[in-house]
């Protein structure tokens, strides 16, 4: 699994940090998405799956 | 094939948990149907999830006030066309504006910065509930713990002497209020915006350690669109957490097994949340957003200049996406439900709102683990006259 962000499309919603935050972090001035763990493993794949769905703003892309 | 039907929009409701019913019956004819809006338009209505999230996530439809017909009245009378936002107004604009006001705010509530405020909520919230111990019972849980909780974790935040929570919180009232007059709506909305102008100037002379102070500092803003990105989170900050507070606490009384569930087991409370969210969805009459081009969504073109107004409410009980919706479940996965919105606008401060829910009812079961209503159910005030719904007051007993 290989995940990619886009913190141009970022909203800044904090949903990926919430669900996985040992895979997603947020910048700490604008809140974007900060990608930890791009080829995330165990149960943070499902995780990460679930993080791209909640994205509200589509910035998440999950390649399996 | 969808069902062409015209209706309003649904506002009547016959039980105090439960959007209208008819919300649930379009549901099923027709997930996106057409609406007639109070000024005669003709419109839209969402009442199914994936198409609510679609529509959302689409940045063909616009956010922009000036573009929208309100599926609302104001005082029994349709809103006419209203002016584009204010600068710094950025829930009613579309990117680049948006964009770049909200990056402004972004970064100050972030899921880290959040969980460090846990500590001054926690004790915020315990100086309430020794102020609702102190009331004696019965006491009304609204104006000792449920309004003033966020409304203080706001006004920190932001720089708001708590002192003069009085008069924002009744102009805020008239705000959402759906009796009140076009001209109440306005001098209400004028006096808020002259109260945080006049604070975001004084933060030259005297700055803190606020939001604010922070804002003023970038030197990218003027001062009137300070204010209303400050009124906006004002506004914002208390009425929903605090409405959050109130009814799901009436809610979690009204089920007594799910709230010793709760209270068997506090870890359950971020998940309780999650599902307190989805089933109550409070922002009752939902978003609202126009086709800036014709859109095909849910098996329809919406047409450029067409409004469609989305029920968060029936969309977070639609039975495609959560088993047995209409059933209170603490215990159930609700994440996902739309309660804070979704696409770019969704709710700014929605992970302050979660630690301050999650943080309040944990310690307000814990320190009032008998705690009961002290009226009958029928006699809870219910906020059926306001934008977002919740209780007036919340009588309860302790021992």
């Amino acid at each position: 699994m290989k995940i990619e962000v886009d913190p141009d499309r970022c909203a800044g919603s904090g949903m990926c940090a919430l669900t996985d935050p040992a895979v997603f972090d947020q910048d700490e001035t604008d809140g974007t998405v900060v990608l930890l763990e791009p080829s995330p493993t165990g149960e943070h794949r499902e995780a990460a799956r679930e993080a791209a769905h909640l994205c509200p703003a589509g910035a998440i892309r999950v390649l399996e | 094939m969808t069902e062409t039907l015209y209706s309003e929009l649904p506002t009547r409701r016959t039980t105090p948990f439960d959007p209208p019913a008819e919300l649930g019956l379009l549901r099923e004819r027709a997930p996106i149907s057409r609406m007639k809006f109070p000024d005669g338009h003709l419109g839209w209505l969402v009442t199914n999830y994936e198409i609510a999230r679609e529509v959302h996530a689409d940045r063909r439809f616009s956010s922009r006030a000036e573009l929208h017909h309100s599926p609302r009245t104001v005082a029994g009378q349709p809103v006419t066309q209203r002016p584009p936002a204010k600068p710094g107004m950025f829930i009613s604009m579309d990117a680049p504006d948006h964009t770049r006001y909200r990056k402004l705010l972004t970064g100050q509530f972030t899921v880290r910065r959040m969980n460090q405020l846990m500590p001054r909520i926690e004790q915020i919230v315990a100086e309430h509930l020794a102020g609702l111990r102190a009331a004696g019972s019965p006491a009304d849980l609204v104006a000792n713990f449920a309004l003033p909780v966020p409304s203080m974790v706001i006004c920190e935040l932001l720089g708001v002497p708590y002192e003069e929570r009085e008069s924002f919180q009744q102009d805020t009232a008239k705000l959402l209020s759906l009796d009140s007059s076009l001209d109440d709506v306005m001098a209400a909305f004028e006096r808020l915006e002259d109260f945080v102008l006049q604070l975001a100037k004084r933060k030259h002379v005297e700055p803190g350690d606020d939001m604010l102070t922070g804002l003023v500092a970038t030197g990218e803003l003027d001062d009137s669109e300070v204010a209303n990105m400050g009124l906006l989170l004002l506004v914002a900050g208390h009425e929903t957490t605090a409405n959050m507070l109130g009814i799901g606490t009436l809610l979690l009384l009204q089920h007594p097994e799910q709230l010793a569930a709760l209270q068997a087991d506090p870890s359950l409370v971020d998940n309780a949340v999650e599902e307190l969210m989805r089933y109550l969805s409070i922002i009752q009459f939902g978003t609202l957003r126009t086709a800036l081009e014709d859109v095909e969504v849910g098996g329809v073109v919406v047409r450029a200049g067409e409004s469609v107004s989305i029920s968060v409410a029936a969309a977070n009980r639609d039975p495609a996406r959560f088993e047995r919706p209409d059933e209170f479940d603490v215990r159930r996965s609700a994440s996902g439900h739309l309660a804070f919105g979704h696409g770019v606008h969704q709710c700014l401060g929605q992970q302050l709102a979660r630690i301050e829910m999650r943080v309040g009812f944990s310690a307000l079961f814990r320190e009032f683990p008998d705690l009961r209503l002290a009226v009958p159910v029928e006699e809870v005030k219910l906020r059926t006259d306001m934008a977002i719904y919740g209780v007036h007051e919340l009588p309860v007993e302790f021992s």
